[in-house]
């Protein structure tokens, strides 16, 4: 049996009463690539942390070359070896390639003075050992995202990694640019690195990975050699359920649309967007981060208002200046961050759902009615299945999936025409993320136009009677919902064109 | 879903009780227990150590004139600071707004004015003070929400504004001679009760249904909890901050002409020590100084156990610079149990 590198076992932790992990697993040999495998929300970052030393556990052990290591905090991981590398990469913008891979290296080492000509020598080994060639004087901001994740992976070298642990590396990559970062990974793999790579993409891990460790609602649900698990079984053990691929189809729309773009344009993030909505759609939008759909989004929602080409609502050309005209236009936008930009954390479910309809519950005193704010509040509560001990109680308590519901229940109370939904399931559990997407269908039946901006494949699939594919800030292509695969979105999205290269850049700066 | 829902149901029954008992209303708000428990506290230990002299009709009677004007520019500052924000030149407006009613009411009077008139003069006066605060509060209210300055660089640089011009228009010295009829403001008594106290209980009334009864008041606090998710809900929040900004401005300039009534003259350099006062009230009354939350309860009872512990020191005759020192230990003292309190309850029951 081959040598155990790290060893979690029975892993328990909790946040504020979520159940996050649940007597969780996993061992990872020495030079082996693993994949951990599961649904957003199932508890794989908060394992990574616990095994990076940033959450403790509250119950279990964990091991280190067999070794048990009950105090474990992020510079004893370093230590012993557990690189992470995050979404984020948590490089520094601001400086330059070489600084970035070797001043950890030299502040750790706590000298005085630093050694700049020895500070590039160990830059340019620590990128020869991934194969890359990259300016070490070059400002990392001006690089393409998976220049910065080989920074980041060189970096994690520097510290003789012997595990590094990479939190979904491929989501803002080009086809392309996956395949070199697997040629990467590979490569570290013949060096004796153990890698840990968590993703939720089906494709990925069976290419990469020789074993699979499978996590759904906090708990691993099963540890397997690759070649043991095909397609099928990987879904069910990641979902529970079989594959139940339905699809939303409406027939053939030809009236006016309920939203329209004519050659929507806004300076440096996207340029003659012509799309539209007709009532009973649920349009979907993908693009790699940077595509521009975000910024699309937020300027037919009034937040950055677009510098170029018309908006038409009900065939009526429109202007949309401030989120409050995009409101009275009907037309209403569930953010993508919902931690950031969605929610009133430490405040009230209660005054998290009715922000947006304040200014219609006030009584003939102009003072807020409490009445009708309390049962506006419980009619969404019900309909949208809201689990929750008060609404009084602040939204910061709830789920993920909780939180989600709250913020569609906000927008949903005013009534819109046009729904944009960004990131509808991100960190959502599978169970609230088939009721919201429920309710989503239910609306669009009843006459409601959706756009549903999303990186989950599967997701727009079921959901979309048709996909728009976006690529530094232009719609360039469009597939049929329910085929809209893996396959078709590589082809629309890296057969659009080959000249890429340098244009790569502001696409993934942005 | 349905059983979700009816599962919550089970759970909050109060949610539904429109009606009132101040047992909840404490109970809901673990600060505002400790404040009530420590104001009783303070005031129990003044009338044990000096029962003759703090527990007056006298001395009750003074500190109903004295509390009010703190009181108000508190309301002031806790409103700024429930929107994240914070206003330092709450003083530098009552100062000029009082004196520009003082030259309307001194100066401009005509000589040997009838009692009709000098009272149209004496509301001109009143009107012109109330517009100027607002006009200043909206200056403060553009530089931040417009311009984008932090409110505590803004306020700071209007704050000496302010007292500069205050400064330039009376060259220094303080105004006196205000009309009788004005003066009956700081000094008169209406059934017993002290006119500043009234006025002050009036400014009180209005904070509270405009911060829990108008939208504003609930756009405000979620303003103040975070800034963007305000944005994308569809908060004006430009809006919300110049009027948060006049409304403080408002408050400054009614706390300004009780403070010239009581004092029956206006300076340049009248209370400025009430500014750090204030935010020591406000953070003691439990507003987050971080902005979102606030109770004008906890505000109004932060100033009675200020006024309760400054008299009962002064009943005992201790020095000006001693009682400064008490109340940085009661403040710091507060502040200590809000962040170790809740702490131990979550020690209590895990997971809840």
């Amino acid at each position: 049996m081959p040598k155990a590198l790290i060893e979690l076992n029975h892993i328990n932790k909790s946040f504020a009463g979520v159940h996050a992990l649940k007597d969780v697993s996993l061992r990872i040999d020495y030079g082996e690539v693993h994949c951990l495998a599961g649904e957003n929300g199932c508890g794989k970052s908060t394992l990574i942390k616990v095994m990076s030393g940033v959450h403790a556990p509250d119950h279990g052990e964990i091991r280190i070359d067999g070794e048990l290591r009950s105090q474990l905090n992020p510079i004893e991981a370093i230590n012993s070896g557990v690189q992470v590398i995050y979404q984020d990469f948590s490089i520094f913008p601001n400086l330059t390639v070489a600084e970035n891979i070797a001043l950890n290296g030299e502040l750790a080492q706590r000298k005085k003075w630093i050694n700049w000509s020895k500070m590039r020598q160990t830059a340019k080994q620590a990128l020869d050992k991934v194969g890359v060639d990259l300016d070490l004087n070059a400002k990392v901001e001006h690089l393409s995202v998976a220049d910065k994740q080989l920074i980041a992976i060189s970096r994690a070298l520097m510290h003789r990694a012997k595990l590094i642990v990479m939190d979904e590396p491929t989501t803002a990559l080009t086809q392309k640019e996956v395949r070199a970062l697997f040629r990467v990974i590979e490569g570290l793999k013949r060096d004796g690195i153990s890698i840990l790579f968590v993703s939720h993409k089906l494709e990925e891990v069976f290419e990469l990975s020789e074993r699979i460790t499978i996590m759904r609602n906090g708990k691993n649900v099963i540890s397997e050699r690759t070649d043991q698990l095909n397609r099928e079984k990987l879904v069910y053990y990641m979902t529970g359920r079989q594959i139940d691929e339905s699809y939303y189809e409406v027939e053939k729309k030809t009236g006016t649309p309920l939203l329209r773009t004519d050659n929507l344009s806004l300076k440096g993030c996207f340029e003659h967007i012509s799309l539209s909505i007709h009532p009973g759609e649920i349009v979907g939008l993908t693009g790699l981060l940077g595509s521009g759909r975000t910024e699309l989004a937020e300027s037919l929602f009034g937040l950055t208002p677009a510098t170029g080409g018309l908006i038409y609502r009900d065939g009526q050309a429109v202007n949309i200046q401030s989120v409050q005209d995009a409101e009275g236009h009907g037309i209403a936008y569930v953010p993508e961050d919902r931690l950031t930009e969605g929610l009133f954390l430490e405040q009230s479910i209660e005054r998290n759902m009715v922000v947006s309809v304040i200014d219609g519950q006030k009584d003939k005193w102009g003072m807020i009615d409490g009445k009708k704010v309390k049962s506006t509040v419980r009619s969404w509560i019900e309909k949208l299945g809201i689990v929750a001990h008060s609404p009084l109680s602040p939204v910061k308590t709830l789920s993920g999936g909780n939180q989600q519901r709250v913020v569609l229940a906000r927008w949903l109370a005013a009534n819109p025409k046009v729904l944009i939904l960004n990131g509808p399931s991100v960190g959502v559990d599978i169970g609230s993320k088939e009721d919201i997407h429920q309710v989503i269908r239910d609306l669009a039946r009843q006459g409601l136009g959706v756009l549903m901006i999303s990186d989950d494949l599967p997701e727009l699939r079921q959901n979309c009677n048709r996909v728009l594919v976006m690529k530094r800030g232009r719609i360039i292509g469009e597939s049929e919902g329910k085929s809209f695969t893996q396959e078709v979105w590589s082809q629309l999205h890296d057969g659009h064109d080959e000249e890429a290269g340098l244009a790569e850049n502001r696409g993934s700066t942005a | 879903m349905s059983n979700h829902a009816s599962k919550r149901r089970g759970t909050d029954s109060s949610y539904d009780d429109l009606s009132f008992s101040i047992k909840r209303w404490l109970s809901s708000d673990g600060n505002l227990t400790r404040l009530f428990v420590i104001m009783v506290l303070v005031f129990v230990t003044m009338a044990i150590l000096s029962p003759r002299t703090f527990l007056s009709l006298d001395s009750f009677s003074s500190m109903a004139f004295q509390f009010p004007v703190l009181g108000i520019l508190s309301l002031a500052m806790m409103l700024s600071m429930i929107s994240g924000g914070i206003d330092l030149s709450i003083v530098g407006i009552a100062n000029l707004t009082s004196i520009l009613a003082a030259m309307v009411m001194v100066r401009l009077i005509p000589e040997g004015a009838s009692a009709g008139t000098s009272l149209l003069y004496i509301a001109v006066g009143i009107v012109c003070a109330m517009i100027v605060g607002i006009l200043c509060g909206l200056l403060n209210g553009f530089a931040v929400a417009k311009i984008g300055i932090p409110p505590i660089l803004v306020t700071l640089g209007s704050m000496q504004m302010f007292m500069g011009l205050a400064i330039v228009i009376t060259k220094g010295q303080a105004i006196v001679g205000l009309p009788e009829q004005f003066s009956a403001i700081g000094n008169g008594s209406v059934v017993g009760i002290p006119m500043p106290l009234i006025i002050f209980i009036l400014c009180i009334g209005a904070a509270y249904l405009l911060l829990n009864r108008r939208p504003f008041g609930m756009k405000l606090q979620l303003l103040g909890s975070n800034p963007t998710a305000s944005r994308y809900g569809g908060i004006r929040n430009t809006t919300v901050l110049l009027k948060t900004y006049a409304l403080s401005g408002l408050l400054a300039s009614i706390a300004g002409l009780v403070m010239i009534a009581l004092t029956n003259s206006a300076k340049a350099d009248y209370g400025t020590s009430y500014i750090l006062q204030a935010i020591l009230v406000v953070v003691l009354g439990g507003v987050n100084p971080n902005g979102g939350f606030g109770k004008i309860a906890g505000v109004v009872m932060a100033v009675l156990t200020l006024q309760f512990l400054s008299s009962g020191l002064n009943a005992l005759h201790v020095g000006n610079f001693f009682k400064d020192f008490i109340w940085g230990i009661v403040l710091i003292l507060v502040m200590v149990i809000n962040v170790v309190s809740p702490r131990m309850k979550w020690k209590r029951k895990p997971a809840g």
